[in-house]
């Protein structure tokens, strides 16, 4: 572009340059979810057995199953059955559940408070401990191989292993805390979801701390940092100052997308602890073949996950000038 | 360049790689190798047959007959996570063939077209990023019907992109490099350069990769069978031997759980820290 023209557009190639990489992480995000709902919604529509059957019996006349098939909309191409749902799915209709007899919104409800409550609370344990640990460990050198072997193992825990050794020793032998369900209220619900919560952050923590031990070691030996020791700065204000608030980017971008799939972690974790929120009701509805149920909670799981992810590219171009220029992460 | 300094510096370097062993990695990968073993060996050296029941011994704890005790329908607990180690790594052995297999010819094939082949790839790519694995696994058992091969190829597919972004990467730094003109304009075909050159160079990557991945598939393999969508009872495997294990845990015996999960998180921990040696050796950190 010459400079005559430059000069010309300059509030348009702002706006631009600007706006572009926003509609370009919006519209990333928005697409993943389209493309992920659509394959979801074929692949549950192509599998054998007939949802017909279930609803009419097995001994119906051939007029009833059509009829039944063209009241479920059965008798429309998988492209326009895949529209309706999506319509209905932007006003909080799901259809119904085949085994509960229930409409998938009013299951899912009730129980996506809990699944919230438990995410909250890892994300929590996650951010706090992970952060402070890696920080711990990346600032202070001697202790770094202490905490580094602790992250190698914490990362190597899968979460169901962590709940049942929980439950063993914190529920059963020493019944500090309830072995099964979610609690009623604000405080039992914290008694109830504590173990899993810690299950749930488990690895994820070492993983944060992993991330956040190896940026602020990055950090630390940078010139700026050493600059300042030298200028005889306290070396807490050092810390704070040049090395954390550096550090954090990738910290934030680490935390962010592990507490996004924290929502499928629910899943094991719920299972595991006899939560029910919309983890373990996914698990449930599997082997029954809900696919009304399997379809929402599948593309709950997908969209919180991509909103996050969005939500955090968004966040880094604001905090980070250089992926403004280069737009958006990768 | 002359061949005399070159030489030196090589002496150099192996004399020193030859001091350094690096004790970790060699304690990481004799461990790795003593569970291959162990799952190829398992089932033979177990004492009693895994599934045979003895409804008069059941639920008991550690004894001289059965070392780590029997489950709640009295099959010895210690034969079961012997034959088990063989599907435990079998599941997680084959989704590292596949994803590592699939995500090279990816990865490879993204470097060297460039252009839209990459651009395609890559928005295929970030779609799969956003399904975690566990979910993958759920929906494949909701369409397939829950078994150990819908547990293992969804999986493999999920573990598809993690392999192609490294592989890629480092397949384009190869790229980029004069041979690859050198061969081009001596009139080797693209497939044999990629083949023979491009993916001789990136396959300590490639193997780095495959061993951290398979600490993961582990992980998730295991998830897939505790939750009912894995390997299916009675046979034995360490994440469903979790999942059996925790009637027993509210009577207070851990032994099930506890000894199915350590011998995960023990495999685990050892494949992640052969595979980061790995990694770092090659200079192909993440």
């Amino acid at each position: 572009m010459d400079s005559a023209t430059t000069s010309q557009n300059t509030v348009f190639a702002r706006a631009v340059r600007v706006g572009w990489p926003i509609v370009r992480i919006i519209s990333g995000a928005g697409g993943t979810a389209l493309v992920t709902s659509f394959v979801t919604f074929a692949a549950l529509a192509f599998t054998p057995g007939d949802p017909v059957s279930r609803v009419v019996g097995e001994r119906a006349t051939d007029e009833q199953r059509a009829a039944a098939r063209h009241a479920l909309g059965l008798d429309q191409p998988i492209p326009i059955r895949f529209l309706r749902w999506l319509g209905n799915a932007l006003h909080g209709d799901f259809g119904r559940s085949i085994t509960y007899r229930q409409d998938v919104s009013s299951l899912i409800a009730p129980r996506i408070s809990t699944t919230l409550f438990l995410v909250v609370m890892a994300a929590v344990i996650i951010v706090v401990v992970g952060v402070a640990l890696g920080a711990f460990g990346g600032w202070h050198g001697r202790w770094r191989p202490i905490i580094s072997a602790m992250i190698g193992v914490g990362i190597s825990i899968p979460s169901f292993v962590a709940a049942s050794v929980l439950i063993g020793t914190f529920a059963v032998e020493l019944g500090w805390f309830p072995t099964y369900g979610a609690g009623q209220g604000f405080l039992d619900r914290i008694h109830h979801l504590t173990l899993p919560s810690i299950a749930l952050s488990l690895a994820w923590t070492a993983y944060v701390a992993q991330i956040t031990m190896a940026s602020v070691r990055e950090e630390a030996g940078r010139e700026h940092v050493e600059t300042a020791v030298g200028r005889g700065l306290k070396p807490s204000l050092v810390f704070r100052r040049h090395v954390l608030r550096n550090a954090s980017l990738p910290v934030l971008t680490a935390s962010g997308l592990t507490v996004a799939g924290l929502v499928a972690g629910a899943v094991v974790v719920e299972t595991a602890f006899g939560v029910d929120g919309i983890g373990s009701l996914l698990v449930k509805s599997v082997p029954n073949k809900d696919y009304p149920v399997v379809m929402a909670i599948s593309m709950l799981i997908v969209v919180i996950f991509v909103t996050v992810a969005a939500l955090l590219d968004l966040a880094q171009m604001v905090l980070d000038p250089r992926a403004r220029a280069a737009g958006g992460r990768r | 360049m002359t061949a005399v300094p070159v030489s030196g510096v090589r002496l150099a370097r192996i004399s020193t790689a030859a001091r350094r062993i690096d004790p970790i990695l060699a304690t990481a990968g004799v461990v790795c190798a003593l569970l291959v073993l162990l799952a190829i060996a398992g089932p033979w050296i177990a004492p009693f047959p895994p599934n045979q029941t003895d409804v008069l011994a059941a639920s008991q704890g550690p004894s001289a007959t059965h070392l780590l005790g029997t489950d709640s329908i009295g099959r010895d607990i210690l034969s079961r996570l012997l034959a088990g180690a063989r599907l435990s790594f079998l599941g997680p052995g084959i989704i590292v063939v596949l994803s590592t297999t699939l995500g090279t010819l990816f990865g490879i094939a993204c470097a060297w077209w460039g252009g839209f082949v990459d651009s395609m790839l890559t928005k295929a790519f970030n779609v799969l990023f956003a399904i975690p694995g566990i979910l993958m696994a759920l929906v494949a058992a909701a369409v397939f019907g829950a078994g150990f091969w819908a547990a293992v190829l969804s999986l493999s597919l999920v573990y598809v992109p993690y392999v192609a972004r490294v592989i890629r990467s480092a397949a384009l730094q190869e790229r980029r490099r004069p041979y690859v003109e050198a061969c081009q304009l001596a009139g080797m075909s693209g497939l044999r350069i990629c083949s023979r050159h491009v993916f001789g160079n990136v396959q300590p990557v490639v193997v780095a990769q495959a061993t951290v991945g398979f600490g993961s598939a582990l992980m998730d393999f295991g998830a897939a069978s505790f939750l009912g969508i894995g390997v299916q009872p009675p046979q034995a495997e360490w994440g469903l031997m979790v999942s059996d294990g925790r009637t027993e845990l509210l009577n207070g015996a851990l032994q099930q759980s506890l000894s199915a999960g350590a011998l995960i998180v023990l495999s685990v921990v050892a494949f992640n820290v052969l595979g980061e040696r790995l990694s770092d050796r090659t200079g192909a950190g993440r």
